[in-house]
């Protein structure tokens, strides 16, 4: 079995226990805020949409295994099309490694396929638990953005449904405008069925590591430009120390390992985080407790191993459900990408706000965007600075917090993730992505999202 | 196909049958006995949905997939179908035995076609293939006949005593063929899952409970591996249905189950 599948029983969009009869339930993302009732209906075969959306009288969303951490995944009151059930494979060409497969398989379910077959994801996220269609629509980006660009990009072609029953063929030749706008289209321009993805050869799952610590965002940028050359680049940045120690961290650069080893298939994660922790167990001082222990983790100034992909990767995956440790109240995710010009001035102001707010952010991950296009329109990276960080909600401070420095994102230039937000407004949207009405325009007009209500005030038409 | 006898032991050289492959549990099986390198001959009533099975399964490293579509209720086609699966196939080490309607219990109550067609399905059909199936094998001294019954058949409770009583025929049935055949080298294997996330129950309350199909999935390969007789899995459901079949009638009569 790829072990991987049996992970996914743990439903990221879970029910709360106690709901009625019917398959309407509260639906959390993976951040836990916000909350919505919806109804849900697993598709299983491509055929089953939009069939199943016959008589619906409110909005639909096609939704993978939600690990987005906002609320482009929810739908308030409507109707969710879970597609992890929809997970084929269709082909495969082991010369060229184009794997073709239905669009709710996981990213975990094609790498238990490719990496015994010698091939990796293009692109990969900071998590395997995520489904194809969902990589797509949310344009995902990986540690090799400056290199390889948006997940996107490797999407050689790929078929949506519309709820109408039409259904279009694109690839950058055919129909390239539905192509353009369904790459991280936040899965509004129809259900995607299945989808082709180029794959990458890989001789190990060893990836060769190098640790190096930095003080501070110059260090920082010197150690990106000399990395170029490397595939995976990515910092840890401790945003909780001011002074001298204000913007430490930890350079993360890896290439796969070029000697040959076993390409056997990763073992099943055995740790679930077991209980939601209490409001307070994050805060300032443990997380900065935390924070200096992991700098210092690291000994020396530069540590060079080789290291499995698993943990390369995936840290976090080694834990299901580890958002529990945000508490029922759950987190709120701020990722940023500010180009270039702006790019140091405005990741400095930024982190000094952070560490004034006194908020911890546990995580907080820094990395240069490449200039790679992506075909889609909406798609999130461009060339420049990109830091994610992710703040334990707490209700009269965080979300004054979050609008201050969304303003200042825009400010500077920036744009922020719409696959990680939950908080920013309409306005701020809007000017963060000025092609947005094209997206309206080519939506499917049953679906949509919450964020996409609460970010242009559009309504299902029904 | 040209199989060797003597190979048709290892999993990668193993030629099965799966009557009902498009059912959740049975592709999911069907999907680790492809990674194995099975040959596979898979029958289904939907052409669309057999269609993706079977490409999905060669990706997965079958030695080799044809299908058949088939309204398996035509009890009268099943010795053709049968032959003709065998013919491909070149031979046979193990059926599978995976299709099955849960039914509308509420309208079965009121209505006799119903629940007449629950047990056609469940029970007359089953009892059809695996009869000439079990032949097959004991003139070959050899096979495995793996088929899917339920918990659900080991004690009739109102909320499914249709569908229940379908699965408890066919456990019954599986029970006696057992006691022929087994002395003659043919295992027959009843499968009794408890509730599972498939499109079956999807829906269903509290079906984010329900036991994962790809660990169903593992405990049947290893069953049919093993030559086990009967599984209950997952397998906790065997200490529960042994209280469930326990609890005094003039008890179990007054529940809501």
């Amino acid at each position: 079995m790829p072990p991987a599948e049996a992970h996914e029983a743990q439903q990221p969009l879970r029910y709360d226990t106690g709901t009625s009869s019917s398959a309407k339930a509260q639906f959390e993302s993976w951040g836990r805020y916000p909350t919505y009732a919806a109804n849900v209906i697993p598709l299983h075969w491509q055929g089953d949409f939009p069939a199943v959306a016959q008589n619906l009288h409110n909005g639909i969303l096609p939704v993978g295994l939600g690990r987005s951490y906002g609320d482009v995944c929810l739908l308030k009151d409507g109707n969710l099309l879970a597609t992890p059930g929809m997970n084929r494979i269709i082909a495969f060409d082991r010369e060229t490694g184009l794997l073709t497969a239905e669009a709710g398989i996981s990213l975990a379910q094609i790498l238990d396929f490719a990496v015994p077959r010698g091939f990796f994801l293009p692109v990969t996220p900071g998590t395997k638990y995520v489904t194809l269609g969902g990589a797509i629509a949310n344009d995902i980006h990986g540690k090799n953005h400056h290199v390889a660009g948006t997940f996107g990009r490797h999407v050689t072609e790929f078929e949506i449904v519309r709820s109408d029953g039409s259904f279009y063929y694109c690839s950058p030749t055919k129909n390239p405008e539905f192509y353009a706008m369904t790459i991280g289209g936040l899965g509004l321009t129809g259900l995607i069925r299945w989808a082709t993805l180029q794959l990458k050869p890989i001789v190990s799952r060893m990836i060769d590591y190098e640790g190096i610590q930095f003080h501070g965002i110059d260090e920082f940028l010197a150690l990106t430009e000399a990395s170029k050359e490397i595939e995976y680049t990515v910092s840890w940045v401790d945003c909780t120390s001011t002074g001298k120690n204000f913007c430490r961290g930890i350079f993360m650069q890896g290439d796969h390992s070029t000697k040959r080893a076993p390409l056997k298939t990763s073992p099943d994660p055995k740790l679930v985080f077991p209980i939601d922790a209490p409001g307070f167990a994050l805060n300032h001082l443990s997380v900065a407790a935390f924070n200096t222990l992991y700098f210092h983790k690291q000994m020396s100034k530069r540590q060079v191993s080789l290291v499995d992909y698993e943990p390369f990767f995936y840290p976090l995956d080694k834990v299901l459900r580890w958002n529990r440790m945000y508490g029922k109240r759950g987190l709120l995710q701020f990722q940023y990408a500010i180009p270039w010009n702006n790019a140091r001035e405005g990741t400095v102001a930024i982190l000094k706000e952070v560490a004034k707010s006194g908020l911890a952010s546990f995580l907080a991950v820094l990395k240069a965007f490449g200039d790679v296009p992506s075909p889609g329109v909406m798609s999130f990276p461009k060339p420049g600075l990109t830091l994610a960080l992710d703040f334990p909600i707490k209700p009269d401070k965080s979300f004054p917090l979050f609008e201050r420095l969304a303003d200042m994102t825009l400010e500077f230039g920036g744009r922020l993730y719409p696959a990680k937000d939950a908080a920013m407004t309409a306005a701020q949207f809007q000017a963060f992505y000025p092609d947005w009405q094209q997206l309206a325009r080519f939506r499917d007009p049953m679906i949509t999202s919450s964020f996409w209500e609460r970010v242009t005030g559009d309504q299902p038409s029904l | 196909m040209n199989q060797n006898q003597t190979e048709s032991n290892t999993p990668a050289h193993r030629r099965i049958l799966v009557l009902g492959a498009t059912s959740g549990i049975a592709e999911a099986t069907c999907r680790i006995w492809a990674s194995q390198g099975a040959s596979l001959f898979l029958v289904a009533r939907n052409a669309e949905k057999l269609a993706a099975v079977a490409a999905d399964l060669r990706a997965r490293g079958a030695s080799f997939v044809d299908t058949a579509v088939a309204d398996l209720d035509n009890t009268e086609h099943h010795p053709a179908l049968l032959a003709h699966a065998v013919n491909t196939l070149a031979g046979l080490d193990v059926a599978y035995l995976a299709h099955g309607v849960l039914g509308d219990q509420t309208r079965a109550e009121q209505d006799f076609n119903t629940a007449a067609h629950i047990l056609h399905t469940n029970l007359m059909a089953p009892v059809s293939l695996v009869t000439w199936l079990a032949n097959f094998f004991v003139q070959r001294r050899n096979g495995v006949i793996a088929v899917l019954s339920s918990v659900a058949g080991d004690r009739g409770r109102k909320s499914n005593y249709v569908y229940g009583s379908s699965k408890a025929g066919l456990s019954a049935f599986l029970a006696g063929l057992r006691n022929r055949v087994d002395r003659e080298g043919v295992t027959v294997l009843t499968i009794k899952p408890g509730p599972t996330k498939t499109a079956m129950t999807a829906g269903m309350k509290g079906s984010e409970k329900f036991a994962d199909v790809n660990a169903v999935a593992k405990s049947i390969v290893a069953a049919v591996d093993k030559r086990v007789d009967n599984l209950y899995v997952p397998l906790q459901w065997q200490p529960i249905m042994f209280v469930i079949r326990h609890i005094p009638e003039r008890v179990f009569k007054k529940l809501n189950l």
